[in-house]
């Protein structure tokens, strides 16, 4: 286990790892990862490493599943045994169900599953390393290897959380800010239009707090877009020198 | 969403034209509250109890005191275990088996705001330092499902939690001997849940089975007793703007202090 630190901000204002108080950690993201998949992508946040892959739109099972008038979606977030300090038993915990839940919810509002009638779309994310913020990574690579797969989007699905730490606000927590800090609340929303489609908060937080919190997340959730937008137009411009060559 | 019962594209429309006019079907206004009865101490075996009457929906949850053993990381403390059980008997919808994701996210929306706001003194319940705490299960038990069962089961857990009493003991040599008479669960906060319907990109509050039917999403605040925000959860497969949601927060605060009335009598 590892200790608890006394202070998670000091005297400068920087954060545990350096960071400043509304800065992102480093976000690295790869589309089109997997072969098997239809559409996949990988993240690191920080020390948060997942995978995502879109499974569809395919054939329902079990049938009886189908919708007649839209597809669909399904969605698994798992965390792998080895992701986390003590070992995690590879069967679903209860935190995962709800999680997968909220994540397809999430996504939800962001596909056209009215153009694939009696089909499903499958996502499944794979937390390989956690250090905070997975629901979060989870959203911003799914929605990604959703538009790698092809599926059409409303726009895509980008996630942040804020939180409380030392009594200040702060955006994209990591796993010992989560555990000693005062307050979690993960956003996530469709940038263009500013619709938010996950939303959750566990902590105490006045409503003052809560709602310069909203803001610090909202705006994280739009760095995260820029960098989803250019991972996906780095894919394609690899293929593009791959054919002229 | 807990998926409810077929609704005629008749009446669907009709909720939710009426919803854009502030009206509601079953003759509320936006944000008032289907009548809520709560009842306490209604099984005898439990160490607390309660039943809450939320309009036809009914929820029983029972408060059980085992003791067993803390967490590593918290050695001092007690331990609170929620869990919900959407009973066959309660709608046609639900299906006998273990909690699927419905019972999953209620049993832990209702776990984070007992557990967020503090509500159970928990270094009260150290038995043995390291080696034996209270255990406090809360089992949220519907009955009858017509909508909105997160405010009904947060509100029948809270109202158990405070009619649950301790049996005395003594510690003698490790040992935990078990002694006649009772003292109450100590408690120092109240956490309130507030549930919110988006239908026809306006907000209800406590939505019933129909309304459930027809909304694009929901949304769940939930207050301590100080005015602050606890827990909150977003449901359903659709969207809400900020403005939406901080709308929300200010009539969460409003409504958990009149329900909090009903459950915490100062």
């Amino acid at each position: 286990m590892s200790k608890t630190p006394e202070k998670l901000i000091n005297e400068k204002g920087l954060r545990l790892d350096g960071r400043k108080p509304d800065e992102l950690r480093p976000v690295k993201i790869e589309v089109g990862v997997l072969s098997n998949a239809d559409g996949s992508a990988y993240i690191e946040q920080g020390k948060s490493k997942i995978l995502a892959a879109v499974y569809g739109p395919k054939e329902v099972h079990p049938r009886h599943l189908a919708l007649p008038d839209r597809a669909v979606l399904r969605c698994r977030y798992h965390m792998a045994p080895f992701s986390v300090e003590q070992r995690k038993s590879p069967a679903p915990s209860r935190r995962e169900m709800e999680l997968s839940k909220v994540i397809r919810e999430a996504l939800e509002p962001a596909v056209f599953l009215e153009y694939y009638p009696r089909t499903s779309i499958d996502i499944f994310i794979e937390v390989l390393q956690a250090d905070g913020g997975t629901r979060c990574a989870g959203i911003t690579v799914a929605s990604l290897a959703l538009a790698d797969a092809g599926v059409p989007m409303r726009d895509l699905v980008a996630a942040c959380a804020a939180g409380k730490i030392d009594g200040k606000i702060v955006l994209d927590l990591t796993d010992t800010e989560d555990k000693n800090g005062e307050a979690d609340l993960p956003v996530a929303m469709m940038p263009t239009a500013e619709l938010i489609t996950l939303l959750q908060m566990d902590g105490m937080l006045t409503t003052e707090e809560f709602e310069e919190a909203l803001n610090v997340a909202v705006q994280g959730c739009k760095h995260i877009y820029e960098a989803q937008k250019e991972a996906l137009k780095a894919k394609y411009i690899e293929i593009k020198e791959a054919v002229q060559e | 969403m807990i998926p409810s019962s077929i609704i005629t594209r008749v009446k669907q429309k009709r909720i939710a034209q009426l919803i854009s006019r502030g009206k509601r079907i079953d003759g509320r206004n936006l944000y008032d509250y289907r009548e809520i009865q709560i009842e306490t101490g209604v099984i005898e075996r439990a160490e607390g109890s309660a039943r809450v009457k939320l309009g036809k929906t009914e929820v029983l949850v029972g408060v059980k005191l085992e003791i067993g053993e803390p967490f590593s990381d918290v050695p001092n403390e007690g331990v609170l275990t929620v869990n919900a059980e959407l009973v066959p008997l309660a709608s046609p919808t639900f299906e006998p088996g273990p909690p699927d994701e419905n019972a999953i996210e209620l049993a832990r929306v209702v776990d984070r705001g007992i557990r967020e706001s503090k509500a159970i003194v928990l270094e009260d319940l150290c038995l043995i330092p390291g080696k034996k705490v209270f255990v406090v299960f809360v089992d949220i038990y519907v009955l009858n499902h017509d909508g909105n069962l997160i405010d009904a089961s947060a509100l029948a857990a809270l109202a158990a939690l405070t009619n649950t009493k301790i049996f005395n003991y003594e510690v003698k040599d490790d040992e935990v001997v078990i002694k006649p008479g009772y003292k109450k669960l100590p408690l120092r906060n109240s956490p309130i849940a507030v549930t919110f319907a988006k239908i026809n990109d306006r907000l209800v509050v406590d939505p019933w089975l129909e309304e459930e039917g027809v909304m694009e999403a929901r949304l769940t605040v939930i207050m301590e007793k100080e005015g602050k925000i606890c827990a909150m959860q977003k449901g359903g497969g659709g969207y809400l703007t900020p403005k939406q949601i901080l709308e929300a927060v200010k009539v969460a605060s409003e409504k958990s202090k009149e329900l909090r009335k009903l459950v915490v009598k100062e």
